[in-house]
């Protein structure tokens, strides 16, 4: 109750203030720790690496394995398929960043750069890795050379990739991201 | 309440005196199950009690189906299993609940939809649309979330999908799916916090239910004419309306008992004609299904979501205009969230002063068009995104928008409204005669019932 007259209006407004702002820090402070227990748990976070053995993916073949819930693609592309996707012009492409994170993010999206080098180093395009999930709502691509475009076809709402895993048809805005992976020797991927 | 003069509750025993000084707990019920109701009410005003009846079987037949359940993605499955086979009439149980929802649908969407034929959403009663908007973006929730607990590969892709729309949201939306979902995909913490959340929110719609209630009995019903009740006197009001009880609690109770000899049937014998066959298979991480579809409450916005691809001018433009912020992706979920927002907006959209569809000759073929839209795009949602089907989610999804931006604003300028009857007495004698039944209806009424 502050009367214009009262000279100790100024002393009320800054302790109220004072007290409001105080009460808002406390909830907040109070509040995040209840938002943040709905984060990934410890254990969650912890299996965040993967090795593959790759051995037996034969040419022509597909590997998918469950890396942090999510699937991922491991394809021994044939001779025709690396052929068909070194010929594709840049401009037909939808999204044209690689969208490797093993690669720097401005990365055009060329094969070489989707695709992954053996042991030695040498990219030979045979191998392609990448998440199996679909870039516009999650679902998980069919492949075995599937969809318009040779590669893998998103059942749920028509996304086509071609056979580097990039988006070309569909509501999909960007190809299929591929994961930090490199060969740890001659037959074993380790992902994350 | 509701300024309609009305007799108010007047304690008598001493009993009721000494209660009533500490707490007026009597009054406030006596009030609320008396309150004088526009007498010329139709069929389409039983839903709200259909409405609550479905919330108090779901969260009854929920409360003992969660004694049975096991929220682990290892036992989710094998658990719904046991509450079919096992369980003393757990298979009762859990078709009840999952038929439960879809009858709780039904009614939901009669009910909006009568409120939009009839302007129950005009001034003075936006509180209660709006917070019936919420109570329906509530049950939208809670639905999804339940559809999920059977862990069946429907459940599985369904939230993948569902979650991944707000992975669409620009800067921030990866964060949010991760939170939400407690990890990177969906899994075991996505299937509890489902648990928790679809056990909380009925407790949450419950509780608005009585807001919504408190909201509409503060203006007073609405009715099939849209003219309000007389407050001017008591004898004006009394030629307006009769008390709820026992008048329309027992219609409304009647309504419902031929509704649930419906739902009954559907439930004994056709119980999972409205679920897919899927969903008996056990979620999977590494297969989707062909054909996703969510369940066929949701198909009309599954429709919206999915007509703005890239191919769309308006998408492209959104794309160009924001500096690609707003691709197809996210164009879409803002679509479907906007079809909810723009409903809820009706109150102050529609510029007509006349409140009942009954009066105005244009709005009613739009009124129609847009309950027959609503029907084309649920069909088109369970289509394949393919062929001609997303032409037509396009257009049905440009009518939703139209309806309510353009058309509602419009026709109130535009429209030549009929003229409606000045008070509700002269409705319900035009109706049913002043002194005698309507010939043939089987039924007698009268205008002044016995006392």
């Amino acid at each position: 109750m502050s009367y214009a007259e009262d000279p100790s209006g100024d002393r009320r407004d800054f302790l109220y203030y004072a007290t409001a702002g105080t009460g808002v820090v406390v909830a907040g402070a109070a509040a995040w720790p209840l938002v943040n227990s709905m984060n990934p748990s410890a254990d969650t976070r912890a299996a965040s690496q993967l090795r593959v053995d790759v051995s037996g993916v034969g040419e022509g073949t597909q590997l998918t394995v469950l890396f942090l819930g999510k699937p991922v693609f491991i394809r021994r592309r044939t001779p025709d398929e690396i052929e068909a996707a070194r010929a594709v012009e840049m401009s037909d492409l939808v999204d044209p960043l690689a969208r490797n994170a093993n690669l720097a993010d401005a990365a055009p999206a060329t094969d070489e750069d989707r695709s992954l080098a053996t042991f030695d180093g040498e990219n030979t395009g045979e191998w392609l890795v990448m998440q199996g999930v679909c870039t516009h709502l999650g679902c998980v691509p069919l492949g075995d050379g599937s969809g318009d475009f040779g590669g893998w076809f998103c059942p749920c709402h028509g996304s086509h990739y071609d056979t580097a895993g990039r988006i070309r048809r569909g509501p999909a805005p960007e190809n299929l991201p591929i994961p930090a992976v490199e060969f740890i020797d001659e037959t074993t991927l380790l992902l994350g | 309440m509701s300024g309609i003069p009305h007799d108010h509750y007047e304690p008598k025993t001493r009993g009721e005196k000494w209660l009533d000084r500490r707490l007026p707990i009597v009054g406030l019920m006596y009030d609320t199950l008396m309150i004088p109701t526009p007498k010329n009410l139709n069929w389409m005003w039983i839903w709200g009690i259909v409405l609550v009846f479905c919330l108090v079987l779901q969260i009854l037949t929920g409360v003992l189906l969660a004694m049975h359940y096991t929220p682990h993605v290892d036992h989710a499955f094998a658990s719904i299993e046991h509450i079919m086979r096992n369980v003393n009439g757990g298979w009762a149980l859990r078709y009840i609940h999952m038929n439960g929802a879809s009858l709780f649908f039904v009614a939901v969407y009669l009910h909006i939809f009568r409120g939009l034929y009839y302007g129950s959403y005009k001034t003075p009663r936006e509180v209660t649309w709006i917070i019936g908007m919420l109570i329906y973006v509530l049950m939208m929730g809670t639905a999804f979330m339940g559809y999920v607990l059977p862990w069946g590969q429907m459940s599985f892709w369904g939230a993948t999908v569902i979650t991944g729309l707000f992975g669409a949201i620009p800067f921030i939306g990866e964060g949010i799916q991760t939170w939400l979902l407690g990890g990177p995909a969906v899994d075991n913490a996505t299937l509890n916090r489902f648990l928790s959340l679809h056990f909380l929110l009925p407790f949450l719609i419950l509780g608005l239910v009585i807001v919504h209630v408190w909201a509409f009995h503060t203006t007073g019903n609405n009715n099939p004419t849209g003219v309000e009740v007389r407050r001017t006197s008591k004898k004006e009001a009394e030629a307006d309306t009769l008390p709820f009880w026992p008048y329309f609690v027992i219609k409304d109770l009647f309504a419902l008992m031929v509704i649930l000899v419906v739902f009954f049937a559907v439930v004994g014998f056709m119980p999972n004609w409205m679920g897919h066959p899927d969903n008996y298979i056990e979620a999977n991480p590494l297969a989707t299904p062909a054909h996703i579809v969510p369940e066929w409450y949701f198909l009309p916005f599954y429709a919206i979501l999915r007509a703005f691809d890239g191919e769309v001018w308006v998408v492209i433009a959104a794309n160009v205009l924001t500096g690609g912020i707003i691709d197809a992706k996210f164009f879409g979920v803002i679509a479907m969230f906007g079809a909810i927002v723009v409903m809820a907006l009706a109150p102050w959209l529609d510029t007509s002063s006349v409140r009942s569809g009954r009066y105005r000759p244009m709005f009613k073929w739009w009124f129609w068009l847009f309950i027959i839209n609503f029907f084309v795009l649920m069909w088109v949602g369970a289509r394949p995104a393919e062929g001609i089907y997303p032409y037509i989610a396009l257009l049905g999804s440009t009518y939703w928008f139209a309806y309510f931006l353009v058309i509602l604003p419009l026709l109130g300028v535009i429209e030549k409204p009929l003229p409606q009857p000045v008070t509700i007495e002269d409705d319900f004698n035009h109706h049913y005669g002043t002194d005698h039944g309507t010939p043939g209806s089987g039924v007698s009424p009268v205008s002044t019932p016995a006392e």
